[in-house]
């Protein structure tokens, strides 16, 4: 008699849990890609910039309001703290550090990029809203640096994710990484900063490109 | 005589105009008193107003539901309606917006309808440090809403008024007829409800850097941040506008009330670079203790 109780409670019990994980599948924290509510469904669009003196404006408040997304994806991400503090103060030129990749404007990737890292690169910038950049700093990720045979890096950041700017260097000291953001600031200047429309324009093939090496690939194809 | 309501509305909008400037350039000239302290040259004076039109010129931005749309805007009708009803200038026809008999009340209300709204919006961008942000928030805001609300009583009782205007108008005639000085107990827990209100250091545990970015506005971007960071600077200005009409005797021009608004800017800018962050039942629990009680005593002294 016993026994069978405690079948019935095992039961019940294997019964609530199984409501609850079901439950907690409906929960927006647990990641659903079919779930249209959470993820975009469509294709990113070619954004067409103004024409003229009112853009040079925009852009011109662009460049002076560079913020940095707060993702150190490399050993690279160890020199942009110093570029923050006082010796290299680089809030003078309008850079500031965001955690959240909705409100930042500048990607720096720093240095090597793990295929798993990749993931989480690709995500955080289609995340980033439109006009964004991005700095590639170190060898790394130009041409892989001192992982160009690692079985788990990639080579070349930018056929993955447009780059505006590279910085050369095994690591680039703060001055350099100071010179890039001054040369991004004219790129950006001179109406040159249009990388994500040409992101949203060669789509498919950097999609092509980041299935090809991201093999446990477990997320939505548009998540902005 | 009466001015019109049309006329009226062109001087709010006016003076709505200088505190937005005077909030920018508020929070520029902290930001870079504080750099100089680190030993940095800090950001450019016009750096704020580059961010808003930058985060407005975004070209995409996404949303997620119609309350995440309402967010900002419920923030910033808390801002921009805590400004309307509080008197900028005592005595001057163009600065004195829509103060009326009861305006205490209504900003009161004001000040905390906006933190209600984000609390909506934010919630539904569905990031968790925003749920914690704003849990964090209501929670401290309920806690330092009690010292604030014992100061404003005690205040209205000794006045015998629920209008701003008259609460400035008898604190007029030498620096002793402050409330500051008037009462003391009173000036002195609303100040440290203000600390809680701005959330700077020790009460920055909302926002907390380094532990819970940005807080409840973590996914907003684009035109969305622009409005906040708009409003951040209108309401700004309405906080410290009302705490120098209340307790330190109001202005009667603009040079007057620049010097004392910044000084009273100063006490939470030099508290918030000496002390170190509360954690969010410490924070509660000392506002439930300490100015609470004297905001009791404040109120006692009123009664006298």
């Amino acid at each position: 008699m016993s026994t069978d109780i405690n079948k019935e409670d095992t039961q019940t019990q294997q019964e609530s849990i199984r409501q609850v994980v079901e439950a907690m599948g409906e929960y927006p924290g647990a990641a659903d890609a079919s779930d249209p509510q959470l993820f975009c469904e469509a294709r990113p669009k070619v954004e067409k910039p103004f024409r003229g003196v009112f853009e040079k404006f925009l852009n011109w408040a662009r460049a002076n309001s560079l913020w940095v997304l707060g993702f150190g994806t490399g050993c690279g991400a160890i020199e942009l703290r110093p570029l923050m503090t006082s010796r290299f103060d680089a809030s003078r030129f309008g850079v500031a550090g965001r955690p959240t990749p909705r409100q930042s404007s500048v990607f720096i990737i720093g240095g090597y990029a793990s295929v798993k890292t990749l993931k989480r690169i690709v995500r955080s910038y289609e995340q980033m809203q439109n006009p964004k950049f991005v700095i590639a700093l170190g060898s790394c990720t130009i041409n892989g640096g001192m992982y160009w045979d690692s079985y788990n890096t990639i080579n070349r950041i930018d056929q993955y994710i447009p780059v505006d700017v590279y910085i050369t260097g095994c690591m680039p000291r703060p001055e350099a990484i100071l010179a890039g953001f001054v040369k991004l600031q004219e790129l950006i200047k001179a109406g040159r900063g249009e990388k994500a429309n040409e992101y949203a324009e060669h789509f498919d093939w950097y999609k092509a490109n980041q299935k090809k090496v991201i093999k446990d690939w477990d997320m939505p194809d548009y998540n902005w | 005589m009466e001015t019109s309501l049309v006329l009226k509305i062109a001087y709010a909008a006016l003076s709505l105009f200088i505190a937005f400037n005077y909030g920018i350039l508020l929070g520029a000239t902290t930001y870079r008193i504080r750099a100089r302290v680190q030993g940095r040259l800090g950001i450019r004076l016009y750096q704020p107003y580059l961010d808003i039109i930058k985060n407005n010129a975004k070209r995409t931005s996404i949303s997620h539901g119609i309350m995440f749309y309402l967010g900002p805007i419920f923030r910033i009708t808390g801002g921009v309606g805590t400004f309307l009803f509080i008197p900028m200038i005592y005595g001057s026809v163009v600065f004195s917006n829509f103060s009326f008999a009861g305006d205490v009340l209504l900003v009161l209300y004001f000040i905390f309808f906006g933190q209600l709204g984000m609390a909506l919006g934010a919630g539904e961008g569905g990031h968790p440090y925003s749920a914690i942000g704003v849990s964090r928030g209501l929670a401290q805001m309920t806690a330092f809403e009690v010292p604030f609300t014992l100061a404003i009583i005690a205040l209205a009782v000794q006045h015998n008024t629920l209008s701003i205007t008259e609460i400035i108008a008898a604190q007029q005639g030498g620096i002793l007829n402050w409330s500051l000085f008037t009462n003391p107990a009173a000036t002195a827990a609303a100040l440290i409800a203000f600390l809680g209100m701005n959330m700077g250091n020790p009460f920055s545990v909302v926002t907390a850097p380094q532990e819970i970015p940005i807080g409840p506005p973590v996914e907003y971007h684009s035109n969305y941040l622009g409005l906040l960071q708009t409003n951040r600077s209108i309401f700004n200005s309405a906080k410290l506008i009302l705490f120098m009409n209340l307790f330190f005797g109001g202005a009667t021009n603009l040079i007057v009330m620049i010097i004392k608004t910044f000084l009273i800017y100063m006490i939470t800018v030099i508290i918030g670079v000496a002390f170190p962050r509360f954690r969010v039942e410490q924070s509660i629990r000392f506002f439930l203790v300490v100015p609470t009680l004297i905001g009791l005593v404040g109120l006692v002294i009123a009664l006298w």
